[in-house]
């Protein structure tokens, strides 16, 4: 799928938001600049979240409260993998909460499997490949 | 003596600060030397790190201020937000030396912190300021009016200025930690090389996600050898679009509020191009922009402290 602008870009994971559930969790990956947390923060309005929706690559972890419940907005950027202590900070953050973790790969094998992964790509200009699939 | 602990991202620290604002001690763990060696890529991002950490920083801050815990009055410790892990580790320190010597304990914003490191001997400011809080997580515009009583004017709507330092040296192919890079390098190069946007968004926010992918284009278009030769442009072109949108974000809400000064807080207050564009401001140490436990203590004298034993319950805050 492709979309054509940021706001089109939320209104697709807004759709993603409406089939998912506390205990859920939506990897987000793809390049700098490509979306991701503009993809969660349309999954996050859709959500419930009144707080702002914004990057978490240096504060690693936000917790925002929808009206249909918990949302996790997590960033591994600037992690290489993740030991078993790194998991377990991150572990309260998945309990009884929707979780959408940006740059997941540093995370495979360890983070809890998904229930969606997404991934975001440059197309032309504010264009951006959309590809969802459900695992 | 005020002990002030911080955890909440990468830095564990501890301060000692006197009641008057005199800060005896300031130790900070900096884990920015391990990003370094790992090219910008933080090894272990855990509080195991704060927790190896916290004792150390608060013996080598008393050592540093020649004083024991019998000194100490109240005790002052972040609360959020940031990483619920590392904050609880900065916490229960504090909790437990606090309940332990019967001291009352002051918990304390990250955010209102860095806003009391202006408050801080030997040239503190006082309110009413305008204040720009830039930094890796945070970028935000508070309208000080007294001690304690502020007002959010506006903050980032995506990425914060000192991430978009980051990513942006990451792009250029630049070490860490890049804010620093870009400003270096920057120094060689020619800001009008390149046309990088601004984001114009509503009322006094901020938004820098825009740039980074700007940047992005612009080296995707260049050759290795090409890009080599124009990445001082590129970083001076970059850092000009931010320095100039945090800058005129500044001037409009100050006029907006009629604030008659203006202080800049968070690590970006360490760049020398956006220190120069407003010479006129207030700026903290460069010492005390970053991460540390001396805002901490610093704004716990401004603060109600819960008596002993009050506070064990007291939880960490992982956003605002």
């Amino acid at each position: 799928m492709e979309t054509s602008s940021p706001e089109e870009t939320e209104a697709l994971a807004a759709e993603l938001a409406g089939r998912l559930e506390p205990g859920d969790v939506v990897t987000v990956s793809g390049e700098l600049g490509s979306g991701k947390t503009t993809f969660v923060r349309g999954a996050c309005v859709a959500l419930g979240v009144r707080e702002r929706v914004t990057s978490p690559s240096y504060t690693i972890g936000h917790r925002y409260h929808g009206e249909h419940g918990e949302v996790s907005h997590l960033d591994l950027y600037r992690f290489e993998g993740l030991s078993a202590a790194e998991w377990g900070d991150l572990e309260p953050y998945f309990d009884n909460a929707i979780a959408f973790v940006e740059w997941p790969e540093a995370g495979e094998g360890v983070l809890p499997a998904p229930r969606f992964t997404v991934r975001l790509r440059h197309a032309d200009g504010a264009r951006r490949g959309v590809s969802i699939s459900e695992c | 003596m005020i002990l002030g602990l911080e955890t909440s991202c990468d830095e564990t620290a501890a301060a000692l600060v006197t009641a008057d604002g005199y800060i005896r001690a300031n130790i900070v763990a900096s884990q920015a030397d391990l990003h370094a060696r790992y090219g910008g890529v933080v090894p272990e991002v855990a509080s195991r790190r704060h927790l190896e950490l916290v004792s150390p920083v608060v013996r080598e801050a008393l050592a540093q201020a020649d004083a024991t815990l019998d000194d100490v009055d109240r005790v002052a410790v972040t609360q959020g937000p940031g990483l619920i892990g590392a904050l609880l580790v900065g916490l229960s320190t504090a909790k437990a030396l606090a309940w332990a010597r019967r001291l009352p304990l002051v918990p304390v914003d990250h955010l209102d912190g860095h806003i009391a490191s202006l408050y801080l001997q030997p040239a503190p400011l006082e309110p009413p300021f305008l204040c720009l809080l830039a930094s890796g997580g945070h970028t935000m515009l508070v309208d000080v009016e007294s001690y304690g009583t502020q007002r959010i004017l506006g903050s980032t709507l995506d990425d914060a200025a000192g991430e978009a330092f980051d990513k942006g040296a990451r792009l250029l192919g630049l070490g860490y930690p890049g804010g620093r890079e870009i400003d270096r390098l920057a120094r060689e190069g020619d800001p009008a090389a390149y046309d990088f946007p601004v984001a114009r968004v509503p009322g006094l926010d901020f938004s820098f996600s825009g740039l980074k992918t700007a940047l992005l284009y612009a080296t995707k278009k260049l050759s290795p050898e090409e890009l080599e030769r124009q990445r001082a442009d590129l970083a001076a072109s970059y850092q000009r679009a931010i320095v100039r949108a945090l800058v005129e974000r500044v001037r409009e809400a100050a006029e907006q509020v009629g604030a008659a000064r203006i202080a800049v807080v968070g690590g970006v207050a360490a760049n020398s191009e956006l220190r120069e564009a407003l010479a006129d401001a207030a700026l903290a140490p460069l010492d005390l922009t970053t991460d540390n436990a001396a805002m901490i203590a610093s704004a716990a004298r401004f603060i109600e402290p819960v008596p002993y034993p009050g506070y064990l319950g007291l939880d960490a805050f992982a956003s605002r």
